[in-house]
Protein backbone atom coordinates (compact mmCIF):
# COMPACT_ATOMS: atom_id res chain seq x y z
CA UNK A 1 0.00 0.00 0.00
CA UNK A 2 1.51 3.22 -0.94
CA UNK A 3 0.89 6.65 -0.02
CA UNK A 4 -1.64 7.44 -2.38
CA UNK A 5 -4.09 4.55 -1.15
CA UNK A 6 -2.80 5.49 2.15
CA UNK A 7 -4.14 8.96 1.87
CA UNK A 8 -7.38 7.99 -0.23
CA UNK A 9 -8.77 4.99 2.11
CA UNK A 10 -7.17 5.64 5.65
CA UNK A 11 -6.57 9.15 5.58
CA UNK A 12 -9.52 10.76 4.01
CA UNK A 13 -12.39 8.87 6.18
CA UNK A 14 -10.36 9.80 9.47
CA UNK A 15 -10.65 13.13 8.42
CA UNK A 16 -13.97 12.68 7.38
CA UNK A 17 -14.61 11.56 10.83
CA UNK A 18 -13.57 14.91 12.43
CA UNK A 19 -15.65 16.81 10.12
CA UNK A 20 -18.94 14.82 11.05
CA UNK A 21 -17.98 15.87 14.75
CA UNK A 22 -18.00 19.17 13.94
CA UNK A 23 -21.28 19.21 12.25
CA UNK A 24 -22.81 18.04 15.55
CA UNK A 25 -21.20 21.03 17.13
CA UNK A 26 -22.29 23.56 14.36
CA UNK A 27 -25.56 22.46 14.51
CA UNK A 28 -26.72 22.04 18.04
CA UNK A 29 -24.12 24.87 19.64
CA UNK A 30 -26.14 26.63 21.54
CA UNK A 31 -25.61 30.09 20.73
CA UNK A 32 -24.37 31.37 17.12
CA UNK A 33 -20.78 32.10 18.52
CA UNK A 34 -20.53 28.40 18.76
CA UNK A 35 -21.63 28.07 15.71
CA UNK A 36 -19.05 30.15 14.16
CA UNK A 37 -16.36 28.36 15.60
CA UNK A 38 -17.76 25.23 13.92
CA UNK A 39 -17.68 26.69 11.08
CA UNK A 40 -13.63 28.08 11.14
CA UNK A 41 -12.79 24.46 12.07
CA UNK A 42 -14.99 23.57 9.60
CA UNK A 43 -13.38 25.68 6.70
CA UNK A 44 -9.54 24.73 8.53
CA UNK A 45 -10.42 20.81 8.29
CA UNK A 46 -10.88 21.72 4.43
CA UNK A 47 -7.77 22.95 3.47
CA UNK A 48 -6.24 19.84 5.48
CA UNK A 49 -8.87 17.86 2.98
CA UNK A 50 -7.56 19.49 -0.29
CA UNK A 51 -4.11 18.65 0.93
CA UNK A 52 -4.77 15.04 1.53
CA UNK A 53 -6.44 14.68 -1.71
CA UNK A 54 -3.78 16.89 -3.74
CA UNK A 55 -1.64 13.58 -2.56
CA UNK A 56 -3.89 11.09 -2.96
CA UNK A 57 -4.85 12.12 -6.88
CA UNK A 58 -0.95 13.51 -7.29
CA UNK A 59 -2.49 16.85 -8.26
CA UNK A 60 -0.98 19.51 -7.07
CA UNK A 61 -3.17 22.19 -8.17
CA UNK A 62 -5.49 21.42 -5.54
CA UNK A 63 -2.94 23.04 -3.13
CA UNK A 64 -4.10 26.49 -5.11
CA UNK A 65 -7.67 25.73 -3.83
CA UNK A 66 -6.08 25.18 -0.47
CA UNK A 67 -4.99 28.65 -0.32
CA UNK A 68 -7.50 30.10 -1.77
CA UNK A 69 -9.72 28.68 1.05
CA UNK A 70 -7.43 29.77 3.47
CA UNK A 71 -7.49 33.38 2.52
CA UNK A 72 -11.92 32.90 2.05
CA UNK A 73 -12.49 31.18 5.29
CA UNK A 74 -10.58 34.03 7.16
CA UNK A 75 -12.23 36.63 5.73
CA UNK A 76 -15.68 34.73 6.32
CA UNK A 77 -14.82 34.45 10.32
CA UNK A 78 -13.54 38.35 10.89
CA UNK A 79 -16.82 39.19 8.87
CA UNK A 80 -18.95 37.09 11.49
CA UNK A 81 -17.29 38.12 14.43
CA UNK A 82 -17.86 41.72 13.56
CA UNK A 83 -21.32 41.58 13.21
CA UNK A 84 -21.77 39.30 16.02
CA UNK A 85 -20.36 41.98 17.75
CA UNK A 86 -21.69 44.37 16.36
CA UNK A 87 -25.48 42.98 17.15
CA UNK A 88 -27.51 44.68 19.95
CA UNK B 1 16.91 12.36 -1.25
CA UNK B 2 14.90 9.05 -2.69
CA UNK B 3 11.44 8.74 -3.52
CA UNK B 4 11.15 6.31 -0.12
CA UNK B 5 12.30 8.21 2.28
CA UNK B 6 10.32 10.90 0.81
CA UNK B 7 6.76 8.97 0.86
CA UNK B 8 7.48 7.95 4.22
CA UNK B 9 7.95 11.57 5.54
CA UNK B 10 4.74 12.55 3.74
CA UNK B 11 2.97 9.24 5.42
CA UNK B 12 4.48 10.46 9.16
CA UNK B 13 3.70 14.42 8.48
CA UNK B 14 0.00 13.19 7.19
CA UNK B 15 -0.63 10.75 10.06
CA UNK B 16 0.29 13.20 12.86
CA UNK B 17 -1.69 16.12 11.48
CA UNK B 18 -4.68 13.77 10.79
CA UNK B 19 -4.23 13.32 14.37
CA UNK B 20 -3.91 16.54 15.81
CA UNK B 21 -7.33 17.64 13.42
CA UNK B 22 -9.28 14.62 14.73
CA UNK B 23 -8.38 15.65 18.39
CA UNK B 24 -9.70 19.47 17.64
CA UNK B 25 -12.77 18.25 16.43
CA UNK B 26 -13.22 15.62 19.11
CA UNK B 27 -12.71 19.02 21.35
CA UNK B 28 -15.09 20.99 19.97
CA UNK B 29 -17.68 18.84 20.80
CA UNK B 30 -16.33 17.60 23.89
CA UNK B 31 -15.28 21.11 25.49
CA UNK B 32 -18.25 22.81 28.33
CA UNK B 33 -17.55 26.06 27.01
CA UNK B 34 -17.06 28.79 23.97
CA UNK B 35 -13.58 29.58 25.10
CA UNK B 36 -12.66 25.89 25.58
CA UNK B 37 -14.00 25.07 22.53
CA UNK B 38 -12.24 28.12 20.56
CA UNK B 39 -9.19 26.97 21.90
CA UNK B 40 -8.87 23.48 20.79
CA UNK B 41 -10.73 24.64 17.57
CA UNK B 42 -7.95 26.81 17.11
CA UNK B 43 -4.27 26.13 18.17
CA UNK B 44 -4.70 21.66 17.72
CA UNK B 45 -6.08 22.74 14.28
CA UNK B 46 -3.93 25.08 13.09
CA UNK B 47 -0.78 22.47 13.64
CA UNK B 48 -2.93 19.92 12.41
CA UNK B 49 -3.43 21.10 9.09
CA UNK B 50 0.68 22.91 8.27
CA UNK B 51 2.01 19.26 8.76
CA UNK B 52 -0.66 17.77 6.31
CA UNK B 53 0.32 20.84 4.23
CA UNK B 54 3.99 20.68 4.99
CA UNK B 55 3.41 16.46 3.86
CA UNK B 56 2.14 17.46 0.42
CA UNK B 57 4.71 19.60 0.28
CA UNK B 58 7.33 17.24 0.87
CA UNK B 59 5.47 14.25 -1.33
CA UNK B 60 5.96 17.17 -3.91
CA UNK B 61 8.97 18.10 -3.47
CA UNK B 62 10.53 18.00 -6.59
CA UNK B 63 8.35 20.89 -7.93
CA UNK B 64 9.29 24.16 -6.26
CA UNK B 65 6.28 25.93 -7.24
CA UNK B 66 3.65 23.56 -4.98
CA UNK B 67 6.24 23.52 -2.16
CA UNK B 68 6.50 27.26 -2.00
CA UNK B 69 2.44 27.29 -2.61
CA UNK B 70 2.15 24.96 0.79
CA UNK B 71 5.25 27.24 2.92
CA UNK B 72 2.58 30.40 1.90
CA UNK B 73 -0.52 28.73 2.79
CA UNK B 74 0.94 27.81 6.14
CA UNK B 75 2.37 31.33 6.79
CA UNK B 76 -0.76 32.76 6.42
CA UNK B 77 -2.76 30.30 8.80
CA UNK B 78 -0.21 30.89 11.23
CA UNK B 79 -1.14 34.55 11.07
CA UNK B 80 -4.83 34.14 10.62
CA UNK B 81 -5.58 31.74 12.60
CA UNK B 82 -4.51 33.57 16.08
CA UNK B 83 -6.56 36.93 14.78
CA UNK B 84 -9.35 35.10 14.15
CA UNK B 85 -9.99 33.47 17.13
CA UNK B 86 -9.42 36.36 19.29
CA UNK B 87 -12.25 38.24 17.59
CA UNK B 88 -14.74 35.20 17.88
CA UNK B 89 -13.87 35.13 21.62
CA UNK B 90 -13.85 38.58 21.93
CA UNK B 91 -17.25 38.81 20.05
CA UNK B 92 -18.45 35.53 21.79
CA UNK B 93 -17.52 37.19 25.26
CA UNK B 94 -19.29 40.56 24.39
CA UNK B 95 -22.33 39.37 23.21
CA UNK B 96 -22.83 37.52 26.43
CA UNK B 97 -21.73 34.17 25.67
CA UNK B 98 -21.71 32.03 28.87
CA UNK B 99 -18.67 30.91 30.55
CA UNK B 100 -18.20 27.54 32.43
CA UNK B 101 -19.25 26.59 36.01
CA UNK B 102 -15.12 25.92 36.79
CA UNK B 103 -13.99 29.24 35.76
CA UNK B 104 -11.94 30.54 38.22
CA UNK B 105 -10.98 33.94 36.69
CA UNK B 106 -12.76 36.40 34.48
CA UNK B 107 -10.31 39.63 34.32
CA UNK B 108 -12.53 41.59 31.97
CA UNK B 109 -14.82 41.50 34.60
CA UNK B 110 -12.65 42.94 36.83
CA UNK B 111 -11.38 45.70 34.44
CA UNK B 112 -12.28 49.92 34.96
CA UNK B 113 -14.54 50.29 32.21
CA UNK B 114 -16.72 46.94 32.66
CA UNK B 115 -19.61 48.92 33.46
CA UNK B 116 -19.54 49.77 29.98
CA UNK B 117 -19.78 46.61 28.65
CA UNK B 118 -23.74 45.76 28.29
CA UNK B 119 -25.45 42.47 28.83
CA UNK B 120 -22.65 41.69 31.46
CA UNK B 121 -23.21 44.88 33.87
CA UNK B 122 -26.30 43.15 35.91
CA UNK B 123 -24.67 39.81 35.90
CA UNK B 124 -21.56 41.28 37.47
CA UNK B 125 -23.46 43.28 40.28
CA UNK B 126 -25.57 40.45 41.36
CA UNK B 127 -22.89 38.32 42.06
CA UNK B 128 -21.17 40.70 44.26
CA UNK B 129 -24.05 40.77 46.00
CA UNK B 130 -25.26 37.17 46.30
CA UNK B 131 -22.55 35.24 44.90
CA UNK B 132 -24.37 31.74 44.39
CA UNK B 133 -27.92 32.20 43.71
CA UNK B 134 -30.01 33.87 41.21
CA UNK B 135 -28.15 31.79 38.05
CA UNK B 136 -29.50 33.54 35.12
CA UNK B 137 -33.10 34.49 36.02
CA UNK B 138 -32.43 38.51 35.10
CA UNK B 139 -34.27 39.42 32.17
CA UNK B 140 -31.67 40.89 29.28
CA UNK B 141 -34.11 43.41 28.82
CA UNK B 142 -33.40 45.32 32.18
CA UNK B 143 -29.60 45.80 30.94
CA UNK B 144 -29.50 49.09 28.95
CA UNK B 145 -26.92 49.87 27.17
CA UNK B 146 -24.86 53.08 27.13
CA UNK B 147 -23.77 53.09 23.80
CA UNK B 148 -21.26 51.45 21.49
CA UNK B 149 -18.69 53.00 23.00
CA UNK B 150 -17.31 49.36 24.65
CA UNK B 151 -15.06 48.84 21.90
Amino acid sequence: MNLTDLALYVALPLLTVAIVLTLIRLGKGPQMPDRVVAFDLLSTLGIGILAVYAIGTNQPAFLDVATFLALISFLGTIAFAYYLEKRD
Amino acid sequence: MSIEVRELIAILLMFIGIFFMVVSAVGVVRMPDLFMRMSAATKSSTVGTSCVLLAAGVYFGNDLGSSSRVVVTIVFLFITAPAAAHMIGRAGYYSGSELWDGTVLDELETRPDADKIPLRRAKKAEDRIRPIILPSSTPVESVVPDGDDFH
